[in-house]
């Protein structure tokens, strides 16, 4: 097991290595000069010339990596010049929302994911089966947009049981603040359950085709049993392979639905810093993002292990 | 175990009547098993013999109700007085382990890559036993000790894939033994191991079976398996036996001309080099498509028009104790069976 986690962990290091490169690359190379952009276009040429030497806009594409990488393996990624605002703080003030959203998501996501694709494997064929089913492509054809609009309209608009806006502080008020994430996080999981349901439903249907499913049963185990133990374990790799997706991309935050909800989370940052051309944040943002991605996927290998000893052991 | 030829008189612990087996196919529906009879007595040992494709597999499945979903099964399967096929879930849950058994022809497939071997054990143990964690344990060990496992308390935190097929294949027999129950079916358990592990194994189920005086069925496409470790012996061919003796009478007389074939397809030590095993040509017949005569007509060198025309039903004429369904059996002492002849 040690020797799995190093020589993961061994492939990690170039993995981030390249994300800081094109992270860097993308920034420096879009259109638009950043001193000019910082200065406005009162600028004189000698003050442009200036900020540039200053923020070593002039030196060669490859010095300016190295300068900036080396201030960011020292926890460095540069302020807003707009805010003054450091990267690392904005990120870290944004993250807890972002954070909050993804889990909430995912965990309802999951509960109403595997007990429909196990109802599913079982009853595969069955017209339960070709409801939940349809169900589920049908829903994954709901733009995230709509559905949100749809709650808003049904659960704060026509019953009132739950804000559309209002997003506090966990530690201010944590019933105000878990109240406020209800109708974003539902909105979030009914774009995930039915592609977790999909892949944990044809994963079990093969599983209950193994031998060892017709053993447990020979063996006299309770229904429960061996469906929970003997098949959910083995046919969950897929499932948590596109759980780890789903985290991923929702770790760069979810900028539609915090928009509409009002959560001010790591995707309404983002948007921010590409609408006021502010490449520092931007450019901070992107890397932190990618960065997280890597590390989720990191993550589900080690899961893999956990949950297949034969991984583990390094025989598959 | 051989010896007894007729006697044991006692009630049957499983009795199949009129077992058949159907499957969908996008060609028709296959018959795999069709209307098959037997019976077997406590403590007593069957062996089910015939070539892959025969129907075998799908009878044992019939018997331990593990038929797939969409299959059909028809007649009865008698265990214990209760008929099996119409045994609500719970009540069939429960006479697994306890009294009803099997290990399966594959090790590899048979256990679960994700669960150890003692969690596999020891659930079998807690859902009839009742044991707590710590007592199953003890037992499971006890129970790999016994099927001849070395350093079986380090096996119980071991995953299937760390264990040889030889080995796997007696974890599953101690899982099959761990509830006592009163029939194994073994469905080829040994097709999938080495050659030199063979006979350990079928060794082990022998010993078991005797020391536990469990009634148990053995299926194999080997009639070399089941010579010396059978009390009876039935024949299997499309999906109907065709041949069935207690093992002795069979050794010494048979009457089937497919029993003769397949015996003869076994290689022995005493063939000069060099010559070509006396394989059986042809091939079984398609089972969408059931003849209307013997269904081994078309491979036997004894048929004759009658053959081609109507089924010769499984009947005892002799009175021996041992049926078989042909126009034209063998008589006399063992024939040489060429696989040469049309």
């Amino acid at each position: 097991m040690a020797k799995f986690v190093g020589q993961r962990l061994a492939y990690l290091l170039p993995v981030l290595l390249a994300v800081s490169l094109l992270t860097f690359l993308i920034a420096s190379l879009l259109p638009g000069d950043l001193a000019y952009t910082i200065l406005g276009d009162q600028a004189t040429p000698e003050k442009l010339a200036a900020l540039r030497a200053q923020m070593g806009l002039d030196l060669p594409i490859w010095q300016r990596y190295g300068l900036w990488l080396w201030d960011v393996l020292h926890g460095d990624l540069g302020r807003s010049f707009r805010t003054g605002e450091t990267v690392v703080n904005a990120v870290l003030d944004r993250l807890p929302v972002s954070l909050e959203l993804m889990v909430l998501a995912e965990l309802i996501g999951l509960a109403i994911g595997i007990p429909l694709a196990i109802l599913c494997a079982v009853k595969s064929g069955s017209a339960t089966d070709r409801f939940l089913t349809g169900l589920a492509f049908g829903n994954l054809s709901l733009p995230s947009f709509l559905v949100a609009i749809l709650l808003i309209f049904l659960f704060a608009v026509q019953l009132n049981w739950l804000p559309a806006t209002g997003w506090v502080p966990f530690g201010e008020d944590p019933l105000v603040n878990l109240r406020s994430f209800v109708l974003p996080a539902l909105t979030l999981a009914f774009a995930e359950w039915p592609a977790l349901m999909r892949v944990l439903r044809s994963d079990m249907i093969a599983t209950l085709q193994e031998d060892y499913i017709a053993m447990a049963r020979a063996k006299g185990l309770r229904p429960a049993r061996i469906l929970l133990v003997h098949a959910l374990k083995p046919s969950s790799l897929t499932l948590v392979t596109v759980t780890g997706i789903n985290i991923g991309r929702l770790i760069g935050g979810a900028v539609i639905v915090e928009s509409i909800f009002a959560l001010p989370g790591i995707g309404r940052l983002l948007v921010g810093a590409i609408q006021a051309r502010d490449f520092i944040i931007l450019q901070g943002v992107v890397l932190f993002v990618a960065t997280g991605f890597v590390l989720v996927n990191f993550i589900v290998d080690m899961l893999y292990a956990v949950l297949d000893p034969r991984i583990r052991h390094g025989r598959a | 175990m051989s010896g007894v030829v007729s006697g044991a008189v006692s009630a049957p612990l499983l009795s199949v009547e009129g077992v058949a087996v159907e499957l969908p196919t996008p060609r028709g529906r296959l018959r795999a098993v069709d209307k098959v009879d037997l019976a077997l007595a406590p403590g007593r040992t069957l062996g089910i013999v015939g070539e892959s494709g025969c129907g075998k597999t799908m009878l044992s499945r019939a018997i331990l109700q593990l038929l797939p979903k969409r299959a059909r099964l028809e007649g009865r399967v008698m265990f214990g007085g209760r008929d099996l096929a119409t045994l609500d879930p719970e009540s069939l849950r429960r006479l697994r382990g306890p009294e009803l058994a099997v290990v399966f022809q594959d090790p590899m497939t048979s256990l679960n890559p994700v669960l150890t071997i003692g969690t596999q054990i020891i659930e079998t143990l807690q859902a009839h036993l009742g044991m707590d964690a710590t007592t199953a344990f003890k037992r499971g060990t006890e129970l790999l000790a016994a099927v001849g496992i070395p350093a079986p308390g380090q096996r119980m935190r071991q995953y299937p894939h760390q264990l040889s097929g030889g080995m796997r294949q007696r974890v599953a027999i101690a899982i099959a033994l761990s509830c006592e129950p009163k029939l194994l079916v073994a469905d080829e358990p040994t097709t999938a191991l080495d050659v030199t592990v063979q006979a350990q194994i079928l060794d082990l189920l022998a010993r078991e079976q005797q020391r536990r005086h469990m009634a148990m069925i053995l299926i194999t496409h080997d009639l070399g398996v089941v010579a010396g470790r059978t009390d009876e012996v039935a024949v299997m061919y499309a999906g109907r036996i065709v041949e069935r003796a207690p093992t002795p009478a069979l050794f010494a007389r048979m009457r089937m001309p497919y029993t003769e074939a397949l015996l003869a397809a076994i290689p022995k030590l005493d063939s000069a080099p060099h010559t070509a095993l006396p394989a059986i040509p042809g091939r079984p017949p398609d089972p969408t498509r059931p003849l209307p005569g013997c269904s081994f007509a078309p491979r036997c060198r004894y048929a004759d028009e009658l053959c081609g025309r109507a089924k010769p039903a499984l009947e005892d004429p002799d009175d021996a104790g041992a049926p078989y369904a042909c126009w034209h059996p063998i008589s006399g002492a063992r024939t040489s069976w060429s696989a040469s002849s049309p």
